[in-house]
């Protein structure tokens, strides 16, 4: 270990610091600080943002042999990992204060949480893969739990939980076979090392696992079970949360392990993730259809979504690469925005996460309307909102990857698919509310102005989307 | 003055004038539809600023600007007009201003949502006439759905979100396939730049999947038979607003699109299969006028005959491709020319008379032709206006209806006189379908009290309906500045047309 090493691992090391920090704090400060709490984390948020960037390297750096690596892939996911966090802590605390859902535990996890992710995108090793995915998903679990007298909380933990232990157990098991093929643990080892092991089948047996462990994270079909529950399961402000940053933890482990570490098997694994891509497009948009409930619906859209992130993870090009970190940031700012308007729409004893719930809403608030017409759109991939760029750039991957039938795949879900989103705003401005009460939007002023500029960001950036894509596209052209 | 970016400003102007309209607010219905007033005159006046700039010598894009969008695509913000666009976008503004005026007293709910979609919509349009990239164009193109979207579901009738949904759903369907036909090309030429991607040298495999690719696209906008079956549903349930703009402008921009990419990219497979959109095109001209005899709703009967209408669009379009293989250029220009001319009629005829069925729902709140008769009796203005507009949509020679239709089917007839004489069955079936309805709804004697006690259109109504007549009569005795506008760009495209590809 050098102080080279240390350095480089600066943003992680601080934001490790400051949680312990906060939790002594919140353990011993009693209810009054809660909101110093709040403020203390989002500053945090910032502190490591500016950390990350200051670290910013025109050529990827390794530390501690290899197993951690910053390049502008990590930075680019770790910065939009910390904005959602931040957006969810804005929109998610009125919300937990409301219903005495213990603030604090839900700021630390969440940050350990971020800190698991962090770690993901930048390993470079299968132990710092495994450790990453682990602490993404124990604070996850955790987090879903959180409302710990709701039963459906604690039902969609459990599901979660036993799930995940048996998803992490196969990627575990992948690992090992990766590991006995190879004689390494180290992703370039293991790049540099695949094409000459006469252990090649059990390679791509562990290939298989592997690609499992991924699916998961991802919630792509057929692994997709536990996403729905856990969805619909959750308060409001953690499935907010499972929502945006780990997609972009998955897509960083994803490109890690498959773009990096098994680069030699990608005619394997670009096969397996087109299957998979047609089993989420398909589930993703027809199940979506029959719900009632916005965030189970919303679920199943996520599924949809990732399916279109995978046209351009098995294009296996470095633009398809580009296009679907792009898709996965998009997909995380639409994401954000959605549940932003459910937790403004929200107050105690009244979740708002029926579709029906938003009956009528042009007429109570046409602002807000507003910003979830722009989402929903955005979501469906009308243009000029952002989305539609993302779903343009994965088509694009797939075309130039000669899989033409994978992006015609993906053109008949988005048909299918916007079929429910013009649903919700078909039910927003075509619909009278359900009863002349007054809908009482959140006072929380942050709330309001975040809220308005997560959604509009959608399109202004749907018009001048040039640079986002130019910064995607540096992490893996140079 | 021509250095100025005319078309950026016609399309910014209206799309960043419905931000103002928006803020008047629910409460300020009059500031909101002053100020939307005032942003389609601004935009109208923008319009009519390029005309002394616009040369109609030639067929290249004038007015052009291009700035690069997006670096990593090679994707620009590029636009530019030649005559053709250049009459659609006219259409476009004159339409807008006049479905303005048309909604002052009709719309009494959220004026101000209404006003601004509608000058959103009046943006896109212009940019899809104007977009010279095909990115640029697929984003116009679809974005204009969600005005219309919003139109016909807030203000529609009863069924209005089974309409809007329709109506979107649909288009989408038809227009996604398109963005895989068009990456498919980017990926082969490394740009969007249409006159690049008009250029490319296609073997017949990539064109035949691309025209159809493009011809599902397009002929969903049209609508031709058979997906022609979402246009009643959304033209009975719009807002009488948003029924002229559908029938008068978005119908065009689907032929406007065939015009634009399936004809010059894809020649040889629009050659191979134009005897499939002939006849399809000679389905919608008798079947559909067929159809619309039996019509019990008056919007419903408009609409069926904008589809019929619009079957001679495309008829004048394809029949290019039996003219030049019997090397007849002259005629293939002439029915080229025709359908565009057709094109711009309908557009005013079509619009000016769903403005009639407005005036009358506005009175009695029903759009059922049995539950008129004898307009001529109580409201005479309206019923000079409203026969006027029907002689116009039979094909009376002196009106516009009249110029196209005989273009096309001169041309028609010099490429094989049989389908001259199917094509001109339209103007009996047409005179059939229009003339009854005139004789229920405005001959006869008023069938009840309320009939009776209309009030004939006021000053707002026949403003509206006289600037339509205008146009109808104008370009029906004197064709001559639209045909000349049209004249260059037709030449050339009838050039390319004759060029094969492989």
């Amino acid at each position: 270990m050098s102080w080279n090493d240390v350095v480089t691992l600066l943003p992680e090391l601080y934001l490790t610091g400051a949680i312990c920090v906060l939790l002594l704090l919140d353990a011993f400060s009693g209810a009054r600080h809660r909101a110093a709490v709040h403020w203390l984390s989002m500053l945090v948020l910032v502190v490591t943002a500016l950390l990350v960037v200051a670290g910013h390297h025109t050529n990827p750096v390794t530390a501690f042999n290899g197993m951690y690596i910053s390049d502008t892939l990590a930075e680019i996911l770790k910065l939009f990992a910390l904005l959602s966090v931040a957006l969810v802590f804005v929109y998610g605390e009125s919300y937990l204060c409301e219903r005495k859902v213990a603030i604090g535990e839900f700021h630390t996890l969440m940050l350990f949480g971020l800190l698991g992710i962090m770690l993901l995108v930048s390993a470079g090793n299968l132990v710092m893969v495994y450790l990453g995915v682990e602490l993404v998903t124990l604070s996850s679990y955790a987090l879903v739990a959180l409302d710990r007298d709701s039963p459906r909380s604690t039902e969609a933990a459990m599901k979660y939980f036993v799930l995940g232990a048996l998803a992490s157990g196969l990627l575990l098991y992948g690992m090992s076979m990766l590991y006995g093929a190879t004689g390494t643990l180290d992703l370039t080892g293991i790049a540099s090392t695949l094409p000459f092991t006469p252990h090649h089948t059990l390679a791509v047996f562990g290939l298989v696992f592997l690609i499992t462990g991924i699916a998961f994270k991802f919630g792509a079909a057929p692994f997709h079970m536990w996403l729905p529950d856990v969805y619909e399961g959750s308060p409001t402000p953690v499935t907010a949360f499972v929502a945006s940053a780990p997609k972009l933890a998955a897509v960083g482990m994803a490109l890690r392990l498959l773009d990096l570490g098994l680069m030699p098997l990608a005619p394997y694994w670009r096969e397996m993730l087109a299957v998979l891509a047609v089993a989420s497009l398909a589930i993703g948009s027809l199940v979506a259809i029959v719900q009632t409930n916005l965030k189970r619906m919303l679920a199943y859209s996520t599924i949809g979504h990732m399916g279109f992130l995978f046209l351009g993870l098995s294009a296996g090009t470095a633009f398809g690469n580009a296009a679907a970190v792009f898709y996965a940031i998009v997909y995380t700012l639409m994401s954000t925005a959605a549940f932003g308007v459910i937790l403004a729409l929200s107050r105690a004893g009244f979740e708002a996460d029926k579709i029906d719930d938003l009956r009528g809403l042009n007429q109570r608030s046409p602002w807000f309307a507003g910003m979830m017409a722009l989402v929903m759109f955005s979501f469906g991939g009308v243009p000029p909102l952002l989305g539609f760029f993302a779903k343009l750039l994965v088509l694009q991957a797939a075309i130039e990857a000669h899989m033409l039938w994978l992006a015609i795949v993906g053109a008949v879900a988005a048909i299918i698919s916007l079929f429910y989103y013009l649903r919700v705003v078909k039910v927003m401005y075509f619909d009278k509310p359900a009863d002349d009460s007054t809908l009482s939007i959140s006072s929380d002023a942050s709330l309001r102005w975040v809220l308005s500029l997560n959604a509009l960001s959608l399109l202004v950036l749907g018009v001048f989307w040039g640079p986002l894509l130019d910064w995607c596209m540096r992490a893996f052209v140079g | 003055m021509t250095h100025w970016p005319f078309l950026s400003l016609l399309i910014w102007v209206s799309i960043l004038g419905a931000v103002p309209v928006l803020l008047a607010g629910d409460r300020r219905p009059r500031l909101a539809r002053w100020l939307a007033l005032l942003v389609a005159l601004l935009t109208l006046a923008i319009n009519l600023a390029m005309l002394p700039g616009f040369s109609d010598a030639t067929a290249a894009m004038q007015f052009t600007e291009s700035h690069l969008w997006i670096r990593a695509l090679n994707v620009h913000y590029a636009l530019g007009v030649d005559g053709i666009a250049m009459a659609l976008i006219l259409l476009t503004t004159i339409t807008t201003v006049l479905v303005i005026i048309g909604a002052w007293e009709a719309i009494k709910t959220r004026v101000h949502q209404y006003m601004a979609a509608m000058l959103i919509l009046q943006g896109f349009m212009i940019g899809v006439f104007a977009a010279t990239d095909a990115l640029l164009f697929y984003v116009f193109f679809e974005a204009q759905l969600i005005p219309m979207f919003i139109l016909i579901g807030v203000w529609g009738g009863p069924r209005r979100v089974y309409a809007s949904i329709k109506f979107f759903l649909y288009t989408f369907l038809g227009s996604i396939f398109m963005l895989v036909g068009l990456i498919y090309l980017y990926s082969r030429a490394g740009t969007f730049d249409i006159a690049a991607l008009q250029a490319l040298p296609l073997g017949m495999d990539a064109q035949t999947w691309l025209f159809f690719a493009f011809l599902l696209a397009f002929a969903v906008k049209i609508p031709m038979v058979p997906v022609h079956t979402w246009l009643p549903d959304a033209h009975v349930e719009a807002p009488t607003g948003g029924s002229v703009v559908l029938a008068a402008v978005m119908l065009k921009i689907g032929a406007y699109g065939l015009i634009r990419f399936a004809l010059p990219i894809t020649p040889d497979a629009a050659q191979h299969y134009a005897w499939l959109v002939i006849g399809l095109s000679l389905i919608a001209v008798i079947y559909i006028g067929f159809v619309a005899l039996v019509q019990e709703d008056m919007k419903k009967l408009v609409a069926y005959s904008s589809i019929a209408h619009m079957g001679f669009v495309t008829l004048g379009l394809f029949i290019v491709f039996m003219l030049i293989r019997s090397q007849q250029g002259d005629a293939a220009e002439l029915g080229m020319q025709g359908a565009m001319v057709q094109m711009i009629s309908h557009g005013f005829v079509s619009g000016a008379l769903f403005s009639c069925i407005g005036v009358m729902y506005d009175r009695m709140h029903t759009r059922q032709i049995k539950d008129y008769g004898g307009l001529a009796k109580v409201m005479p203005w309206f019923a000079a206006f409203m026969v006027f507009f029907a002689m116009a949509n039979v094909g009376l020679p002196g009106t516009s209806g009249f110029v196209g239709e005989f273009m096309v089917i001169l041309a028609s007839f010099a490429a094989n006189p049989w389908l001259a004489l199917l094509a001109a069955f339209t103007l009996v079936i047409g005179a059939g379908y229009t003339l009854w309805l005139v004789k229920r709804v405005v001959w006869g004697e008023p069938p009840n009290a309320h009939v009776a006690a209309m009030p004939d259109i006021n000053a707002r109504e026949a403003l509206v309906l006289a600037v339509f007549a205008a146009f109808v009569l104008a370009i029906g005795i004197w064709p001559e500045p639209l045909v000349r506008m049209l004249d260059a760009p037709v030449g050339q495209l009838v050039q390319t047309l004759g060029h094969s590809k492989l």
